[in-house]
């Protein structure tokens, strides 16, 4: 095992730099124990995120070597050989400052999407009863366990070359209220996905798909929207 | 997920962009050429002596090899977004890639 | 724009597409016939002039790689050009009819007689 990882982390805004720490190398050593540890001991005005340290919650995302990747579950030793670490913000955000960055645009996207809930349903009426192996049911549950850490939205590529794109999560949890049988909304939300900047501007790059933490896949499911739009735009129900 | 097969897809996504530029270039100038039969086929005969040249013959086929392997790729798009997922697409891709090249030999044979 | 632009660019796209794939793969079948039969403008002409077939084929192929090429190429200059959706719509559109009269021209060169 090394002795000691060179880490250079981002400090700063936009207009920051790399910053290099040595820190020493422990057995079964996660990335964000080593960004933990240099706030402890070197700068205390290293700012980042995390929350439960245990990947439930995304909240420690960050680019390691160029990789968007959930911190606390990404041993140091696998994603190094010669013992040199980059950490930055997640890519396609903007910095606040250091490893933190602004979600408000990948939140934004996720309602610009209509990728929420329409109820129709009161509690004074019947359950309605979902059947576990309903096609749609298994098409909404393969993307369901999103918990919006924005990994997929930093590995995306055209998430970074064209700004009107709403991005994988969104339009993944998009999809899975398409097939969410209760949903009152998808009239709306076929027309959010359609527009300029919906799901057809998706070119299948699939890094989404290969990132994800939890591994969903978001290309499928905005394949699944494009086919979707694209027959509704046909059929003339698209205005 | 393998960084690797991620990386197949992204390299199969950028040939099928870049080949369609180079393949939109090309069109107008194909268009032009063929446009001179229209009254000069003299200077399209003159144009066709100079596609004899070898380093033409390895452009057309080029040429031949960005077509297929735009078409290829393109149908492999069009599986994945009608006929749903399929976890295949990096051989699928590969695949794509390899016939192109061949189609691109089976192309300079018949010229050379 | 309206806001639907991203399904009809796609559906359109995705039909010039499927529209052109069996034109394409007839077009290289064409070329290597072509190659070994006879590259002069001459022996090209023989086999094109008077052909309604050809003509047909090739207009509605030259329609199709013009409609198809200009959207894809509206998507790289909105994504690598970093043009505004707007412009880059325009620059296709133009684009996309210099291919239409280039195209049917040169049909027009090799199928008329």
């Amino acid at each position: 095992m090394a002795e000691e990882y060179e880490v250079s982390i981002w400090r700063g805004d936009a207009t920051g730099s790399f910053v290099d720490y040595t820190v020493p190398a422990r057995a079964s050593q996660t990335v964000l124990d080593i960004v933990t540890w240099v706030q402890r001991h070197i700068d205390p005005s290293l700012s980042y995120r995390f929350a439960c340290r245990v990947g439930m919650c995304g909240s420690c995302a960050m680019n390691v070597n160029g990789a968007p990747r959930w911190t606390c579950r990404t041993h140091a030793s696998k994603v190094t050989s010669s013992g040199k670490l980059q950490i930055a913000p997640l890519r396609n955000l903007p910095v606040i400052k250091d490893l933190a960055c602004d979600m408000s645009e990948f939140f934004d996207k996720w309602k610009k999407a209509e990728a929420r809930f329409h109820p129709t349903l009161t509690r004074h009426d019947k359950m309605e009863p979902i059947l576990p192996a309903n096609p749609a049911r298994v098409a909404a549950s393969a993307g369901i366990e999103c918990i919006n850490c924005a990994v997929c939205y930093s590995a995306c590529d055209t998430v970074a070359w064209n700004t009107e794109y709403l991005g994988p999560a969104a339009l993944n949890r998009a999809w899975t209220l398409v097939n969410d049988v209760r949903d009152g909304g998808q009239k709306e939300r076929l027309q959010a996905v359609s527009a300029d900047g919906g799901c057809h501007a998706c070119h299948s790059h699939q890094s989404c798909q290969a990132y994800c933490p939890n591994q969903l896949n978001p290309t499928a499911s905005i394949a699944g929207l494009k086919k979707r739009a694209m027959g509704a735009y046909l059929k003339g129900e698209l205005k | 997920m393998s960084a690797s097969r991620q990386k197949l897809l992204w390299i199969a996504a950028l040939i099928h962009r870049v080949s369609g530029l180079v393949l939109a270039i090309f069109l107008p100038l194909h268009f032009l050429v063929l446009g001179l039969a229209l009254s000069q086929a003299s200077r399209l005969d003159g144009f066709l002596r100079w596609s004899d040249m070898p380093v033409v013959k390895v452009a057309e086929m080029g040429l031949v090899i960005l077509l297929t392997v735009h078409l290829l790729g393109g149908l492999r798009l069009l599986v994945l977004e009608n006929a749903g997922w399929s976890a295949r697409q990096g051989a699928w891709a590969l695949a794509a890639g390899g016939v192109s090249v061949i189609a691109g030999f089976a192309f300079l044979f018949q010229v050379l | 724009m309206t806001s639907l632009s991203g399904v009809r660019l796609y559906t359109w796209q995705r039909l010039s597409a499927a529209v052109m794939a069996p034109l394409v793969v007839l077009h290289l079948g064409t070329i290597l016939y072509a190659v070994n039969a006879g590259l002069s403008a001459a022996e090209i002409l023989a086999r094109t002039q008077g052909s309604v077939f050809w003509g047909a084929i090739y207009s509605v192929f030259v329609l199709a790689a013009a409609i198809h090429a200009a959207i894809g190429l509206r998507a790289i200059l909105v994504e690598w050009a970093r043009l505004r959706p707007v412009s880059a719509g325009w620059v296709s559109a133009g684009f996309a009819l210099v291919l239409l009269v280039l195209g049917l021209r040169a049909v027009g060169a090799v199928v008329l007689s």
